[in-house]
């Protein structure tokens, strides 16, 4: 401390005030890289997943496809194997990898930050409980009440039902522990209690069902992308990104609310307003995208600890590194699942787990050290 | 700039903490709160900061009730530090600083956000630990970044909870040196609450003893620890010897409450503190900082 004393002294007033707005500068700018970085990463991926997998489509034939449907001068010819697997099957997919993975891992961050608890994910909170019995209700049910016309209503009931189960645990865990006084922990404890609840509620659907149902509701759980349409990317895509803007918008509050909740009232933030709002507009993104793509862990949970020890912990970068690395995990993880031992897939939650553990127990083991310093 | 608070209540269901506790904040010196646990110390500073909204009485800057100034201003006014604990996650000491601007800013960080940031720094001594990650710090290097946090706010009144709870003395003297110098120097209305009535006696111009959610004692330091008043809220049997940096206290074995006199309990101090009626302007004797 005499040495510290000795410096302040010699420094004196002015001496390296530049000193920070440089480090800051350059702090930022190594920041805005990393993501800059991220994002043509993704775009590599995304181009190296539209050529990888059973049917053998050239990067050429994929370039074309997407010149034919982008370029509307675009007079080359078109491979229609490869425009129908491109178009129909690959691209869809992989959007909804990408969205999936931006609004799940966008999702965890804002969680772990409103609740300051690393634990918490849209999975610990009961969400993707709430969603799995709700999917199981109707595939159920309706296989039961509907009969055959179940397999053209289906997947939207199967979607709506899981959103709104999924939705809703959410605001039911965070009205139990406003009953409480909106501790962290009771809005944690709550919503592994509604998952137990809800975990029972699937486990006696699956006892009661019958080989039809239990063989659709187990493929489900397990969660996918198989199912993927243009039609669910463009019902997705705007929304997910809706919600993220306006996470991003509470990027500060959260910082402040990191050092405190007494700090956060002290610097103005309205705690209980960003807790239902931030809660709010995370579930709804994550809810939208698993009532399509099944129950898939880890991304969540994963991907935010990861981009604090990549880009630190200001919301301001963590949310969008964050969800960039989401994406990318999950697109990675759903290639290799149908590529590995194509032409049969492996439900890509398996994937993300066998990868994303291990590599986050590597993670944790490691000695914690920032990139930039 | 007047900070007068008056005539809290506050209770935790039907546990009354505050009953009334009405005292008047002057620029340009350290008020300190001392009082046994459990007597409304922490609850006090929470009312203040509005983390708990009191359900009686009211907090007034410069005559305006603090409830219906917004959350923004307020906390420009306004500057928080906690006792040194943990955070969620690892941020810098840099940005932590610069959560301290949050009241100023947008969005971006602007010019004069990086100034004031590197300004208070520079006057914590902090400059050369801006990079390190706030979990790597010790607890007094921690008060520190706290304090600057509170500092870039640029707000008039501080207020403190215990900050040198778990300190040593040498960092216990830097950061109460500092409480003054905040006071003194920047002509700010400093409020903490102490344990160490020793520390309160040396560094605080004003002291305020509470007992069971009131005002027991107020006034000099020398006025209030006495040992009538120390046996009385803490029933502790303390010497009290009055050295040249003011008063000292020994505690000496714990009594039985009610054995201490109680007759020391000075009230035409106490009525003077408690009920005064408030009519815009509000002074007495003690505030003789030119904001009469």
């Amino acid at each position: 401390m005499g040495l510290f004393r000795a410096k302040v002294d010699s420094v004196g007033v002015g001496g390296s005030l530049g000193e920070i707005q440089e480090i800051y500068t350059r702090h930022t700018a190594r920041k805005a890289c990393l993501l800059i970085a991220l994002v043509l990463f993704l775009v590599a991926v995304t181009l190296l997943a539209t050529v990888v997998g059973a049917a053998a489509v050239s990067v050429s034939d994929v370039f074309r496809v997407i010149a034919a449907n982008v370029v509307p001068a675009y007079q080359g010819t078109v491979n229609t194997l490869a425009e129908t697997v491109v178009l129909q099957l690959r691209l869809p997919r992989i959007l909804l990898a990408l969205i999936t993975g931006i609004s799940l891992a966008g999702a965890g961050t804002v969680m772990q930050g409103i609740l300051r608890n690393p634990l918490v994910s849209p999975y610990t909170l009961g969400m993707s409980g709430g969603a799995s019995f709700g999917a199981a209700l109707a595939i159920v049910l309706g296989t039961s009440f509907l009969g055959p016309s179940f397999n053209v209503v289906g997947p939207y009931f199967i979607a709506v039902n899981a959103f709104v189960f999924g939705f809703l645990t959410i605001l039911l865990v965070y009205g139990i522990a406003r009953l409480k006084g909106t501790a962290p922990e009771t809005l944690i404890l709550a919503g592994v209690a509604l998952g137990y609840l809800f975990s029972a509620g699937v486990s006696a659907l699956k006892y009661f069902s019958n080989n039809e149902a239990l063989k659709e509701l187990v493929v489900w759980l397990m969660g996918g992308m198989w199912g993927a349409t243009w039609q669910q990317v463009g019902l997705l895509t705007p929304l997910v990104l809706a919600c993220m803007v306006v996470l991003m918008h509470y990027a500060w509050d959260m910082n402040a609310l990191s050092a405190g909740e007494e700090v956060a009232v002290n610097l103005g933030v309205n705690v209980n307003r960003l807790r239902l709002i931030g809660l709010t507009v995370s579930a709804l993104a994550a809810s939208a995208t698993v009532a399509f793509t099944g129950v898939i862990g880890f991304i969540g949970l994963v991907s935010p600890h990861i981009c604090r020890m990549l880009i630190g912990s200001d919301n301001r970068f963590l949310i969008p590194c964050s969800s960039l690395v989401g994406a990318a995990l999950l697109l990675v993880s759903d290639t290799l699942a149908r590529t590995i031992i194509a032409p049969t897939e492996i439900p890509v939650g398996i994937i993300t787990s066998l990868i994303g553990a291990p590599f986050f127990l590597y993670l944790l083991l490691k000695k914690r050290k920032r990139w930039w310093s | 700039m007047q900070l007068v608070i008056q005539d809290i209540f506050f209770a935790y269901g039907s546990c009354s903490v505050l009953k009334g506790v009405s005292m008047e904040v002057v620029p340009g010196q350290v008020l300190s709160i001392v009082g046994p646990n459990g007597s409304g110390k922490s609850t006090f500073l929470r009312c203040l900061t509005r983390v708990l909204k009191p359900q009686g009485g009211a907090v007034f800057f410069d005559g305006r009730e603090t409830a219906q100034i917004s959350s923004r201003e307020l906390a420009r006014l306004l500057g928080y530090v906690p006792q040194a604990g943990a955070e969620a996650f690892p941020f810098t000491v840099l940005e932590t600083v610069l959560m301290g601007r949050k009241p100023h800013l947008n969005w971006g960080v602007a010019q004069k956000d990086l100034d004031v940031v590197a300004q208070v720094m520079q006057f914590m001594g902090l400059a050369e630990m801006a990079q390190r990650p706030m979990d790597q710090l010790s607890g007094g290097q921690k008060q520190k970044v706290f304090i600057a946090r509170a500092l870039a706010q640029e707000p008039k009144v501080f207020l403190f909870d215990e900050p040198t709870s778990s300190l040593d003395i040498r960092h216990q003297l830097e950061v109460l040196e500092l409480v003054g110098k905040l006071a003194r120097q920047k002509r700010c209305q400093v409020v903490m609450v102490l344990h160490d009535l020793n520390l309160a006696a040396r560094f605080s111009d004003r002291m305020v003893m509470l007992k069971d959610g009131l005002i027991f004692a107020a006034g000099q330091p020398r006025e209030v620890l006495t040992p009538e008043n120390v046996g009385a809220v803490y029933g502790v049997e303390a010497s009290i010897t009055d050295s040249a940096r003011g008063p000292y206290v020994l505690p000496l074995r714990p009594v039985a409450a009610g054995t201490v006199p109680q007759q020391a309990r000075q009230l035409p101090e106490i009525l003077k503190w408690l009920k005064v009626p408030f009519k815009g302007k509000w002074a007495y004797p003690e505030a003789q900082g030119g904001n009469e």
